[in-house]
């Protein structure tokens, strides 16, 4: 019964919210429907999504429900989609996550109302397309694709100084993803294909000329693009700008999953294509992305601002993504996709909440709260319960995660799993800190006594990202069953590759 | 020599000629009925003339394509090429006289040479592209330039845009003196001014110095009309003196024919030293346009610099190898015509009388105040930065990758970093578009049916390049191997 919907289930998840979008376009301009519109839309796409981990072959090796038709005859370019066990949950994330953007948004987007959720629907097409592409040029097509939605979503919807944080996010990003441009025409150049198991195999078996020539600056290509959309130490700075501006809806989607793109890219490209560049070149990656959770959450825990404070939170905890996936363990790249994740739940919601409070105050000062869970016992509970999985109490979501990692980066180098750790500790002191001085002691400001706990609408919102937050925190191996195959794979030209490699 | 013998043409040379000669009959018409009607209300008709003009031009050329070979003693070629560069001016033509409709109206420009002028440009661009013979291409290259002079200078009542006209002119007539004398020179090296003899002279293996002087001339030439750097100086102020309309056809259908004389001069006649000259031009152009439309505040002065800049990309093909070198950069002229001269039908609209309004201050907040026409303005900017689902994006794609295939990784590196720069100062628009408070004081003006069909025409040729290239590209690779037998 599902082989027909197999090979077509991809392309339906992925331009579901497209068209939508586009017949948003010919809808009238009453707020009240195109709201209920693109929520019917994306509820529809995260059911239809539900389809690729309940059909998921867990034994079976390599993508599934892969679709393969030539576009363009020259260049070679394929319609080439397929997702394997790390993919398809970062596919699922993103259905996910729309409909809890849609509802967050509901209020707070009043001006401009379809246009919001056309970019908004459109920007979930192209988040989805990035992580079913299995041709290099249709990756890069949906890379580029994102950067549209997302950029006019802050620049219009924003607040503050949005059109700068648009434009330095925009400018960012593109030039970043130039190099990989370069490097995929590169490699099309010498293999004459963009399709990724093709390339993949062309360079295990050395057909390609010129390889060992030119693979540290292909590798630092793709690299380059990749590590300021995680964002990775020194070329974070676009993201504290487009977080704090950006409004809720994009702050979700921006570090629920745009940020995935990065780290999802090295996994599959970086590790996938270039396995001996990967070896070589992890050490001053590393050293980065333990620099990068120590330094994003020490420049946290001063921050005055809550988005502020979340948004170089997201920098330390893809700092551990980072650390997993460049351990070469099994252990760290399960722990690596697992923190996407959970990182896209705990942290989505964490905007969420952060654009709640906002909603009713018009400010993310920390200083401007204080004792807010008399007034709002149910948003502080909320509030409390994502902060916990956040920084990883065991039981919840986050905890599995930074395990899984720091036990992989223990086994790649002891150093490493010790520093990161610290890790932990540190995003413990921030979050707790700025939950205490939002939440406990005596209402500071005479304003927050009268402030409306949540509304209905802001609970169905946030419930999902609760309940997903337990559920894998309790039983991991939903999520970890189908992950762990697909790792292997990921794994199969280190293991492959000398005697001296991988510790086991 | 058989067709050298024939001293009366024959009916297939005619054909061969159709589409020119159909619109020098329209242009001639236009010129006849203009004194007779009445001024006031000649400018609709005219138009309309014109435009059935180049309409039927698009017929002749696509009839023409069933009879391909050569034509008046092997002047004129008619192949996949000449079919495909005729299809373009034609259709350019085709748009910008819906653009200019409205824009005679508001600017009260009240001259039936107007579209007398743009088809007598056609014709000259469309005989650039199918002319095999030195001496015709220039003579094509001067009938298309002229036309460009006068049209530059249309706005009477601006100081500026007679200035255009002039500097245009004046500049214009020494590039053409340099192809001339480069013409010569090639005639001097290889005792023959048909390209398919030069090339078969130049191929065969000795290459006197002398042609590398010719080639070096002809290009300095061509490299004029292009507006690439280092012979690009002209282009900003020119830009933005002439009538928008007519800075949208002179950045476009000129520019193709020119692209194409090039295409022929630089593979069909295997002119020496070529990747050189191209590289550095390439270089300059790329990296001098961008720079500069970094720095403006005036909308044509800024896609003047973007011109240089597109011109550059283009060039980049032309160092490629021919097999897809040829194709990249067909494709790209014809989406740069696609996105440009839609670019500058909105910038026109916009201009309002007197072209008052065309800083970027005053595209503040037209995302809100005119959405359709600022969401049409977005998908030429997003085409011309080379984002995805635009045409843009498919022609650097070729053109880069071509280069690639000649192992030219320093140029690519250029260009890509180029592309990236570029994406600023188109973004800044947008930006001010959509991220900026309106300003009441510039008006927007609904848009009449005329220019909605040219938007329309636009905006569907930039997006359907940008989805399925690949039959415009398959057709232009035709004449890669077309030439390479």
């Amino acid at each position: 019964m599902s082989s027909a919907l197999d090979s077509w289930i991809l392309t339906l998840v992925t331009f579901i919210p497209l068209a939508g979008g586009l017949l948003l376009f010919a809808f009238p301009r009453r707020d009240r429907d195109i709201r209920l519109f693109a929520l019917v839309v994306s509820l529809l796409d995260f059911v239809l999504s539900l389809h690729l981990p309940v059909h998921f072959q867990r034994a079976q090796d390599g993508f599934q429900y892969a679709v393969n038709t030539p576009w363009i005859p020259t260049p070679n370019i394929h319609y080439h989609m397929g997702v394997d066990g790390i993919s398809m949950w970062l596919v699922v994330l993103t259905t996910f996550l729309t409909p809890l953007c849609v509802l967050i948004s509901w209020k707070s987007i009043h001006d401009r109302v379809k246009e919001f959720f056309i970019l908004l629907l459109i920007l979930e097409t192209a988040l989805i397309g990035v992580f079913v592409s299995l041709d290099l040029f249709l990756f890069y097509f949906f890379w580029e694709a994102t950067l549209i939605p997302m950029a006019l979503l802050i620049g219009i919807y924003g607040h503050g100084r949005k059109v700068y944080a648009a434009v330095k996010f925009f400018l960012f990003t593109m030039i970043a993803s130039v190099f990989m441009l370069a490097a995929i025409l590169w490699l099309y150049a010498k293999t004459g294909t963009f399709d990724f198991t093709a390339i993949q195999s062309a360079i295990h078996s050395g057909q390609v000329e010129n390889f060992a020539a030119a693979a540290p600056w292909l590798f630092l290509g793709f690299f380059i693009a990749f590590a300021v959309k995680v964002p990775l130490f020194p070329v974070h700075t676009w993201l504290p700008d487009a977080h704090v501006e950006a409004p809720t809806a994009g702050s979700v989607l921006l570090a629920g999953v745009l940020l995935k793109m990065g780290t999802y890219g090295m996994l599959r490209f970086n590790l996938g294509l270039f396995p001996d560049q990967s070896r070589s070149n992890a050490p001053w990656i590393v050293a980065l992305a333990i620099i990068g959770i120590i330094y994003g959450a020490l420049v946290a825990m001063v921050q005055p601002n809550m988005k502020k404070l979340i948004a170089y939170s997201s920098i330390s905890h893809l700092g551990f993504v980072v650390l997993g996936i460049f351990s070469f363990t099994q252990l760290g790249l399960d722990g690596a996709t697992f923190v996407m994740l959970a990182h896209g739940v705990s942290t989505g919601a964490l905007f969420m909440l952060a654009g709640i409070i906002y909603e009713r105050r018009h400010t993310y000062e920390i200083s401007e709260y204080g004792g807010l869970a008399t007034p709002m016992p149910i948003y502080s509970a909320f509030f409390l319960f994502i902060v916990l999985s956040s920084l990883g109490l065991p039981l919840l979501n986050g905890f599995i995660g930074e395990f899984l990692v720091l036990s992989g980066a223990f086994r790649d180098h002891a150093i490493y799993g010790i520093l990161g750790a610290t890790g932990v500790i540190w995003s413990a002191c921030y979050l707790l800190w700025m939950y205490q001085r939002v939440f406990f002691g005596k209402v500071k400001h005479a304003v927050n006594n009268t402030l409306p706990d949540l509304s209905t609408r802001e609970r169905i919102a946030l419930w999902p990202a609760a309940i997903a937050a337990l559920v894998m925190g309790v039983a991991p191996l939903l999520w970890l069953n189908s992950i762990d195959p697909a790792v292997h794979n990921a794994l199969a030209p280190f293991t492959q590759m000398a005697s001296k490699v991988v510790g086991q | 020599m058989n067709g050298a013998a024939q001293i009366i043409p024959q009916a297939t040379d005619y054909i061969r000629l159709l589409p020119e000669i159909v619109l020098s009959i329209f242009g001639m018409v236009i010129m006849l009925i203009d004194p007779l009607i009445d001024e006031r209300r000649s400018q609709r008709k005219l138009g309309a003339i014109a435009l059935v003009g180049s309409l039927a031009a698009i017929v002749a050329t696509i009839f023409q394509a069933q009879y391909p070979g050569l034509g008046f003693w092997n002047m004129i070629q008619v192949d996949a090429f000449s079919i495909f560069f005729h299809f373009l001016v034609a259709a350019v033509t085709a748009v910008v006289i819906l653009t200019s409709y409205e824009y005679m109206a508001v600017q009260e420009i009240r001259a039936g040479e107007y579209y007398g002028l743009i088809l007598f440009g056609a014709v000259g661009m469309s005989l650039m592209s199918s002319a095999v013979e030195l001496v015709l291409i220039f003579i094509a290259l001067e009938i298309s330039s002229i036309s460009t002079y006068i049209l530059a200078g249309f706005r009477r009542r601006a100081a500026i845009s007679s200035e255009a006209s002039v500097k245009y002119f004046l500049l214009g007539s020494f590039a053409t003196a340099f192809f001339l004398y480069g013409v010569a020179m090639m005639f001097g090296a290889t005792g023959s001014t048909s390209i398919r003899d030069i090339g078969l002279v130049l191929a065969s293996g000795h290459v006197p110095l002398l042609a590398y002087a010719g080639v070096a001339l002809m290009f300095v030439g061509l490299a004029f009309k292009v507006a690439a750097a280092p012979f690009h100086i002209w282009t900003p102020d020119v830009y933005e003196g002439a009538p928008s309309p007519v800075v949208g056809f002179m950045s476009t259908a000129p520019k193709a024919a020119v692209f194409a004389v090039l295409l022929r001069v630089m593979f069909e006649a295997h002119a020496p030293g070529r990747i050189w000259l191209i590289w550095v031009v390439a270089a300059l152009s790329m990296t001098i346009g961008n720079l500069g439309a970094l720095l403006q505040d005036n909308v044509k002065r800024l896609l003047a610099y973007s011109s240089i800049a597109h011109a550059g990309y283009l060039l980049v093909a032309f160092a490629a190898l021919p097999d897809n070198g040829i194709p990249a950069a067909m494709f790209y002229t014809a989406t740069y015509a696609a996105m440009n001269v839609g670019a500058f039908a909105v910038v026109s609209h916009f201009g309002s009388a007197g072209e008052r309004y065309v800083s970027l201050e005053d595209y503040s907040g037209l995302g809100s105040r005119s959405p359709m026409l600022a969401a049409i303005l977005t998908v030429f900017l997003l085409s011309l930065i080379g984002i995805p689902i635009t045409g843009g994006f498919f022609a650097k794609f070729y053109v880069f990758s071509a280069a690639l295939q000649a192992n030219l990784v320093g140029l690519v590196i250029i260009g890509v970093i180029n592309s990236a720069i570029a994406a600023y100062y188109y973004l800044r628009i947008i930006v001010f578009m959509y991220m900026r408070e309106p300003r009441t004081e510039a008006p927007v003006t609904p848009v009449p049916a005329a220019l909605g069909v040219a938007l329309a025409i636009s905006v569907v040729a930039t997006i359907y390049l940008g989805i399925l290239p690949g039959r415009v590209l398959e057709y232009a690779g035709r004449t890669a191997t077309e030439w390479m037998r």
